[in-house]
């Protein structure tokens, strides 16, 4: 270990202007407007006149060593050795003139990059780990963006759509990737409770901080064991619990699947930000390419591209024709799992008589 | 050499054109045992249906009390490789723009110290080096930050905040959201490294309301760009956007404030009623640019459903400057954060807290002014609270 440098500490990280591209750099705060040029490509244009043109393509988001100098060798040859990643896990290479774009392209189709995203189109899947790496998976993240993406790539490449359509897709309801506020999000979720390990708890767990852990107060002490026990008709299965006691764990093979949640969007864009509601509340997990869950978004997708007005967003969409009207379009079976009884129901009881028939 | 499993339920993944994530574990198992040992792993995740991550346990690198994420799998005897597969989130600089020689120099010290696998980039936008041993985490630390990176944040901390690319390349930006969010980062060193908070607290800074970053959703302060003042209209390009787009469709009837009106030669905005949503800028970037008195909304308390459901963040500050050396911004967040000290308990985001104390109590503790813009309508029922000075005696 001797041979190691010395460590600094918080020194947070590198100032981000040591990257930046030149007509970036020099650009910066100065930019005027912006086109779509395709699916794939942009330009920015600045009040000097100056053009940054950009070129996305699509990565899984887990990354080898070798790709990621795959891309550096790109951006070498092409865009001076610059490049910068999207916060949905696209990469994106930039060039300063029109003349630089076609060879770029033309390299990355050369290497069978999933070229596109920009404009009024399916974007990257932002996601969660999953059964790559997660403890508290109800589902794998990787393997269903890869499954969707895969059947909705010409989304993605090239067909336009009414407006952008953000997918997400978290493997539990602690949602590290927040895709609660998506057009369509795919959550892990589980239908049984978890199962307590007496012994373990004693050896691992804080007893009264387990017992807080639960939002629906369903545990309480067993001191018998020293221990705590579930009333098993409070659990709601969220997990909270095995995220501070490892002695519960929760994930059960069979029981375990997929909900469906749409219509939320983070923008201000012409209505309010809005949360995703559910359409489906459980599917099987049905590895490696869960046709179940890509038919439903199929099916979501396909009534939108039938149903939505052009800039509508799913959430516009569905506000217009109301969710009687998308429970009507798309066929899906309204269950009692639909209707709340967690902490914000009343709010989504219809106080009117005045809907649709379905 | 790795050992070599049989894959058919990943192998199903490497076809179709989306980039696969197997093609990625198969790159990094050529160089790696912990890689090879991964895929046989997940492999058994898919054939059994279920996680084979066991629960974290403390690991971590001196002096810091987060920045690693330990991980290990509850079948280390079949998969030795994986027995440790630590994730250390490396702090992003803003905005996710690298340089080759950069990347190239973080993948090389990967290689060898951790398994080879990376995400670009974690959701709270570290990039997140995936698969370390234990021993190995000190060294790579070393490493790293000898060459001027550092660890991102965990646990009850502040983590690792992140922006969108605001001004570097976007028209839209009202704020410098790459310089804020470097700033926060710096400015908040020893909160995010030495978890001290009652749970974790994110920071997320978007240029405009667009909010590509996705603040208002899953940051517990939104930092998020707006301006005062006149939408700047350029009639050239409005009567140029009128030959190929239906303006009074696509724009006018889309605004939902109605301030808008095109008579088919002239734009014209009623700015005092304009919300600021963004719609007419975001389809006509080449002719409306965003008023010049530019500053941020804050917003507080956003966080995914777990426990009591998932909450957006709301209006605390309608307006403010955010500029060097932002003292006021930086005053209130030591105020929230106190107040969040006193009264949150164990694992309560700062909305949770301000849900169970009530956000009047917040407003009065930590010295802000009611405003309209806080609220979408003003309460319904009677039972307000009265202070001793509104109390004839």
């Amino acid at each position: 270990m001797s041979d190691l440098p010395q460590r600094q500490t918080d020194i947070g990280p590198p100032h981000y202007s040591k990257f930046l591209p030149p007509v970036i750099a020099k650009n910066y705060g100065k930019w005027l407007y912006h086109e779509v040029m395709n699916a794939g490509v942009m330009v920015h244009v600045a009040e000097s006149g100056d053009k940054v043109f950009t070129v996305r393509a699509a990565t899984p988001r887990l990354l080898s060593t070798d790709t990621i100098r795959e891309y550096c060798a790109i951006a070498e040859k092409h865009c001076g050795g610059h490049l910068r990643f999207t916060t949905r896990h696209n990469v994106e290479f930039m060039v300063d003139d029109e003349s630089k774009v076609a060879p770029l392209v033309a390299e990355l189709k050369s290497k069978n990059y999933m070229i596109g995203g920009i404009g009024p189109r399916i974007s990257n899947i932002v996601h969660t780990q999953g059964w790559i790496h997660c403890h508290s998976a109800a589902t794998d993240a990787s393997g269903l963006v890869k499954a969707i993406m895969d059947d909705v790539s010409e989304y993605f490449t090239e067909k336009e759509l009414q407006n952008k359509v953000r997918i997400a897709v978290a493997c539990c309801v602690n949602m590290c990737g927040a895709v609660h506020c998506s057009d369509i999000a795919l959550v892990g979720v589980h239908k049984t409770p978890p199962r307590i390990d007496d012994s373990n708890v004693k050896n691992f767990c804080e007893v009264p901080s387990t017992i807080a852990s639960c939002p629906t107060s369903a545990i309480s002490p067993d001191p018998a064991k020293k221990s705590v026990k579930i009333k098993l008709e409070k659990c709601m299965y969220c997990g909270n619990c095995y995220s501070v006691c490892p002695a519960m764990p929760i994930s059960d093979a069979k029981n375990d699947g997929i909900a469906i949640v749409v219509g939320g969007k983070v923008s201000n864009l012409r209505k309010d930000p809005t949360f995703s509601k559910l359409v489906v509340p459980w599917i099987p997990n049905n590895p490696p390419r869960w046709p179940e869950v890509t038919d439903a978004v199929k099916k979501i997708l396909n009534a939108y591209i039938a149903g939505a007005k052009k800039h509508e967003r799913v959430g516009e969409w569905i506000d217009r024709i109301g969710w009687e009207g998308f429970f009507r379009e798309t066929g899906f079976e309204f269950k009692i799992q639909h209707i709340d009884d967690f902490t914000f129901a009343r709010e989504t009881f219809r106080m009117s008589a005045a809907f649709k028939w379905t | 050499m790795s050992k070599k499993y049989d894959t058919p339920l990943l192998d199903e993944l490497e076809k179709g054109p989306f980039p696969s994530f197997v093609k990625e574990i198969k790159l990094a198992a050529k160089h790696s045992d912990m890689s090879g040992d991964l895929l046989g792993h997940t492999e058994l995740c898919f054939k059994e249906r279920v996680t084979h991550w066991k629960h974290g346990g403390i690991v971590g690198v001196r002096g810091y009390g987060g920045g690693v994420i330990g991980r290990y799998s509850d079948i280390p005897d079949k998969f030795p490789g994986v027995a440790h597969f630590h994730t250390v989130r490396v702090n992003s600089p803003s905005g996710f723009y690298y340089t080759s020689s950069a990347l190239k120099e973080m993948c090389d010290l990967w290689d060898k110290y951790g398994s080879g696998l990376t995400n670009m980039h974690g959701s709270t936008g570290d990039m997140v080096f995936l698969g370390a041993r234990t021993e190995n985490l000190e060294p790579f630390f070393a490493e790293v930050s000898s060459r001027g990176w550092d660890l991102g944040g965990s646990g009850s901390a502040m983590r690792t905040p992140s922006g969108c690319l605001g001004m570097s390349r976007c028209e839209w930006a009202n704020i410098d959201a790459m310089a804020i969010t470097n700033d926060i980062t710096q400015h908040y060193q020893d909160e995010m490294h030495r978890p001290a908070f009652p749970y974790k607290f994110k920071f997320k800074v978007a240029g405009c309301p667009v909010d590509c970053i996705a603040s208002i959703a899953r940051a517990d302060m939104s930092i998020i760009g707006t301006w005062k003042g006149d939408i700047r209209i350029n009639q050239d390009e409005v009567a140029n956007y009128a030959k190929t787009m239906d303006i009074k469709a696509e724009i006018i009837d889309m605004c939902p404030t109605g301030c808008m009106q095109f008579d088919g030669k002239t734009m014209k905005i009623d700015n005092s009623n304009c919300n600021r949503c963004m719609h007419c800028i975001a389809k006509m970037t080449k002719a409306l640019r965003p008023g010049t008195e530019k500053g941020a909304t804050l917003l507080l308390g956003s966080k995914a459903p777990i426990v009591t459901g998932a909450l957006m963040s709301w209006v605390i500050v309608p307006f403010i400057k955010m500029e060097p050396p932002y003292d006021e911004f930086y005053d209130l967040v030591d105020k929230i954060w106190e107040w969040w000290d006193e009264n949150g308990k164990n694992r309560e985001r700062i909305g949770e807290l301000m849900e169970r104390l009530t956000f009047t109590r917040f407003l009065k503790d930590v010295g802000l002014d009611p405003h309209p813009a806080m609220v979408k309508e003003p309460r319904r029922d009677p039972f307000f609270f009265w202070a001793e000075e509104d109390i004839e005696r």
